[in-house]
């Protein structure tokens, strides 16, 4: 399975540092001064996020786009 | 760029200039139009657009002097265009759907003309479709003055009778069979009047009598010297039907301002008939002959019409459009382009939709060689960008990777100076460039060798010639950049400086005011040895020119100075010297419009199928990336494997670092220097990539580097997630102001790398980047 699947299969990625698998949680991505609240799948104990390679290839260069150009 | 400048600009292209035709023509008819419709077979619309200049279009067609043919440039490749036919053909085959224009606004002024000739008639129709009532009179039975005196054979009589009846239409008080005395005309009863009465001693004495200082007539306006009457027609000028047309409408003009109350006088210079500047270049466009009616007295058949009409050039400019894919890319031309900049340059709250146009020019200059005013584009480009980087409006993507680029260069990995600063003076500097550095790092202390048998006191600098910063509008970075090489180039004594890069060589020139150079090109001729070793070469190559060598003669010249005493036999490209086209890399294109940049590589690779010999790295790499074999020059004095050579694939971006990293190791060992640097741990880190991961890598611009940071982030940290089912890491760091992610596995002495991406928005926390 590659990242790109991970969304699908979330109970199969796991914290390295907390050992806790991960779920998908509301988070703030943010850039130039605009933020908006992604799902994305993170540790429940640290809260640290996956980004998985659709959205930062996505959603996320389309924003970037956007802002930049504003 | 203010609004001044803009105008200027607007103003130097000349595509939007009038073609000689209409620009001869008094009334400006849109020939080019006309030929167009006429042509596709749309006699109607031909029509209409005949009519948008002349009211009465029958009675032009058939007594038009057609000044239009004097010009026309088509006269010296098979004869003028007949317009005069052309018009008749619209007005027999296209005249049921002729055009009725409107009436704007009704208006209380009462305006009289006095004379029915053609001017009197054209004046009317235009002031009552303006809303103003028209007293029109005449002393004749019909109205028409001097057509009458034509033969039917130019004129038949039923024409003037059918096209003057449109006047009736038009609820014009027409009052024929009626004299005016000017000297016992009712003026008082008039808002304004024209004189329209044909040559005619009476209105002249009456015109001398009036006259106010020297002014009989005002030249601009034809107004008089009594204030509101206007005169027109062959009154003024020797008869012709078309002049009477063009005065007719001018006093019509007049008039409306003079009853307006706005300047009879303002924005007028357009009038009647031009000058063009439109340049048309009739290179490679073949004769083709007039083609007269078959039947004189009937006029053109529909077909006759079409060959007639097709044969018009369409007159306009698009040189440079026509050689460069970045300016045809959009359809439009520089008139346009720098309006659409300006604008862009002009927004303050909404999206710059302009910004990857702006990015997406390679600086090459060919627009400003081709151009037949001198405007230069990428001038315009580079102002653009200077000012979106001063207003903080450049956006952080469109240069990053190139400008880190350079600051690897010039930073300890790459940069070196020898002698060092403070130890040692030379009279010659060799500075071979970022580029040749990364593309082949084995030439370089093969030429520093070279060279030192050649002149002895031999300097070597290794860095990046601040050429990125300037194509991204990073002035304060070019002059940084530019004050460390010159500080250098002083604590060494000023000495002559060996190009290897004709980027190079532009940049320095405008850094470092008094530097002395010469191309590598001409410094190899002065080996005597060149070229004995090598045999001649039985395939001819064609020599493609960096852009950066547009307008340095010395360069080409010497390039293919040393081309030939290698024994490389070559011939020209139709696109050379100063003609030359951009590789694409150029004004870092290739990082804002990859697709742009590859239909640019595209069309230069399939100007001809012989393979290609240049002096520049980057045309090579990026030719030979697209399936191209070519070879810089260097290749066949350095390299091994010409045929391979010819065919190799080019370093990735990861790879030009590594090369980079060689040739200083490489240049410090053979100076016998100590390093200045120490390899950093996270370099220690051994990736496994597949060839896929690394073509993944450079579409992404991911370097290999940014892979081992997150993978030594990530073990020293354990801050990595793990997939309990494939045994998979994927960890993310974030060294600049992009994110990088990494999925891999790790193995006993190394990584396998599956996947890598980034982003640069930030995820949770942190909102101030």
């Amino acid at each position: 399975m590659t990242a790109s699947e991970m969304n699908k299969n979330s109970t199969e990625w796991i914290c390295g540092k907390c050992g806790e698998p991960l779920r998908l949680n509301k988070v703030n991505v943010s850039y130039l001064g605009s933020g908006y609240p992604v799902d994305l799948l993170t540790c429940p104990k640290c809260n640290r996020a996956l980004v998985p390679p659709e959205m930062a290839l996505g959603k996320m260069l389309e924003v970037e786009r956007l802002l930049e150009d504003k | 760029m203010d609004q001044r400048r803009l105008h200027e600009l607007e103003e130097q292209c000349i595509q939007d200039c009038d073609p000689p035709c209409t620009s001869r023509c008094p009334v400006h008819v849109d020939v080019r139009q006309m030929c167009k419709e006429i042509s596709a077979g749309d006699f109607k619309h031909a029509l209409i657009t005949f009519q948008k200049s002349v009211p009465f279009p029958e009675i032009i067609a058939r007594t038009c002097d057609q000044p239009c043919q004097a010009l026309c440039n088509r006269e010296p490749l098979g004869g003028a265009i007949r317009m005069a036919d052309l018009e008749l053909a619209c007005c027999q085959l296209g005249m049921e759907e002729s055009l009725l224009s409107p009436v704007t606004g009704r208006k209380n002024a009462l305006v009289s003309v006095i004379g029915g000739g053609l001017c009197g008639m054209t004046a009317a129709w235009e002031l009552a479709r303006k809303g103003y009532r028209v007293v029109l009179f005449d002393q004749a039975e019909q109205l028409g003055g001097q057509l009458w005196g034509l033969t039917d054979a130019q004129l038949p009589k039923e024409v003037i009778l059918r096209e003057s009846a449109k006047l009736k239409n038009k609820g014009i008080d027409l009052r024929l069979k009626t004299r005016v005395d000017l000297n016992a005309f009712d003026w008082a009863q008039y808002d304004a009047v024209l004189i329209a009465t044909g040559v005619d001693q009476e209105s002249v004495n009456w015109l001398e009598k009036n006259r106010q200082g020297n002014t009989v007539i005002d030249p601009v306006t034809f107004e008089s010297g009594m204030s509101g009457v206007f005169c027109g027609g062959s009154l003024l000028h020797p008869p012709s039907t078309i002049t009477s047309v063009a005065d007719g409408k001018r006093t019509a003009t007049s008039i409306d301002r003079y009853l307006q109350k706005v300047s009879l006088t303002a924005s007028r210079s357009s009038e009647g008939t031009q000058d063009t500047r439109l340049y048309t270049n009739l290179a490679g466009v073949l004769p083709v002959f007039a083609v007269p009616p078959a039947d004189a007295l009937q006029g053109y058949t529909m077909e006759e019409a079409i060959a007639e009409a097709s044969r018009c050039l369409v007159c306009e400019c698009m040189e440079c459009v026509k050689v460069c894919t970045y300016l045809s890319e959009l359809g439009a031309y520089p008139r346009k382009y720098v309006r659409d900049i300006y604008n862009n340059l002009s927004i303050i709250m909404r999206q710059r939709r302009g910004n990857k146009f702006i990015n997406s020019c390679t600086l090459c200059g060919l627009c400003g060689e081709v151009c037949p005013t001198d405007l230069n584009f990428a001038e315009v480009i580079v102002q653009a960008r200077k000012t979106m980087v001063e207003t903080k409006k450049m956006p952080i993507s469109a240069h990053d990777f190139a400008l880190r680029d350079m600051n690897f260069s010039n930073g300890p990995r790459f940069a070196l100076t020898y002698p060092a600063p403070g130890e040692g003076k030379c009279d010659y500097l060799l500075f071979p460039g970022c580029q040749l550095a990364a593309s082949n790092p084995e030439y370089i202390s093969l030429i520093y060798d070279d060279l030192v048998r050649l002149v002895g006191n031999l300097g070597i600098m290794l860095r990046c010639c601040g050429a990125p910063a300037q194509w991204s509008g990073e002035e304060t970075l070019f002059a940084e950049s530019g004050a460390v090489i010159r500080s250098v180039w002083e604590s060494l004594g000023k000495p002559k400086m060996i190009l290897a890069c004709s980027s190079c060589h532009q940049s320095l020139k405008q850094l470092i005011p008094g530097l002395e150079t010469v191309s590598l090109w001409e410094m190899l001729l002065k080996n005597e040895a060149l070229g004995t070793t090598r045999g001649g070469c039985t395939q001819e190559y064609k020599v493609h020119d960096p852009c950066t060598s547009r307008y340095e003669p010395d360069w080409q010249h010497y390039a293919r100075a040393v081309i030939e005493r290698l024994g490389v036999r070559y011939s020209e490209l139709p696109m050379s010297r100063t003609l030359t086209e951009c590789c694409g890399y150029g004004g870092v294109a290739w990082l804002a419009n990859p697709d742009l940049v590859h239909k640019m590589i595209q069309r230069r690779i399939n100007e001809d199928n012989a393979n290609y010999i240049t002096y520049c790295v980057m045309c090579r790499d990026l030719f030979v990336s697209e399936g191209k074999p070519t070879l810089h020059l260097l290749d066949f004095i350095y390299g091994r494997d010409i045929s391979a050579l010819a065919i190799r694939k080019p370093p990735d971006y990861s790879q030009r670092h590594e090369n980079r990293i060689r040739v200083k190791q490489r240049m410090e060992k053979r100076l016998l220097v100590k390093g200045d640097w120490k390899m950093e741990t996270y370099e220690k880190i051994n990736l496994q990539l597949s060839s896929e991961m690394r073509d993944l890598l450079e579409a992404r611009l991911i370097l290999v580097e940014d892979l081992q940071k997150v993978i030594e982030h990530a073990e020293a940290s354990g801050e990595f997630f793990f997939n309990k089912n494939n045994g998979h890491s994927i960890a993310s760091f974030r060294p600049n102001l992009i994110t990088y992610w990494v999925e891999y596995e790790k193995q006993e002495n190394s990584y396998t790398v599956f996947d890598a991406y980034s982003h640069r928005m930030v995820v949770g926390g942190d909102t101030s980047i």
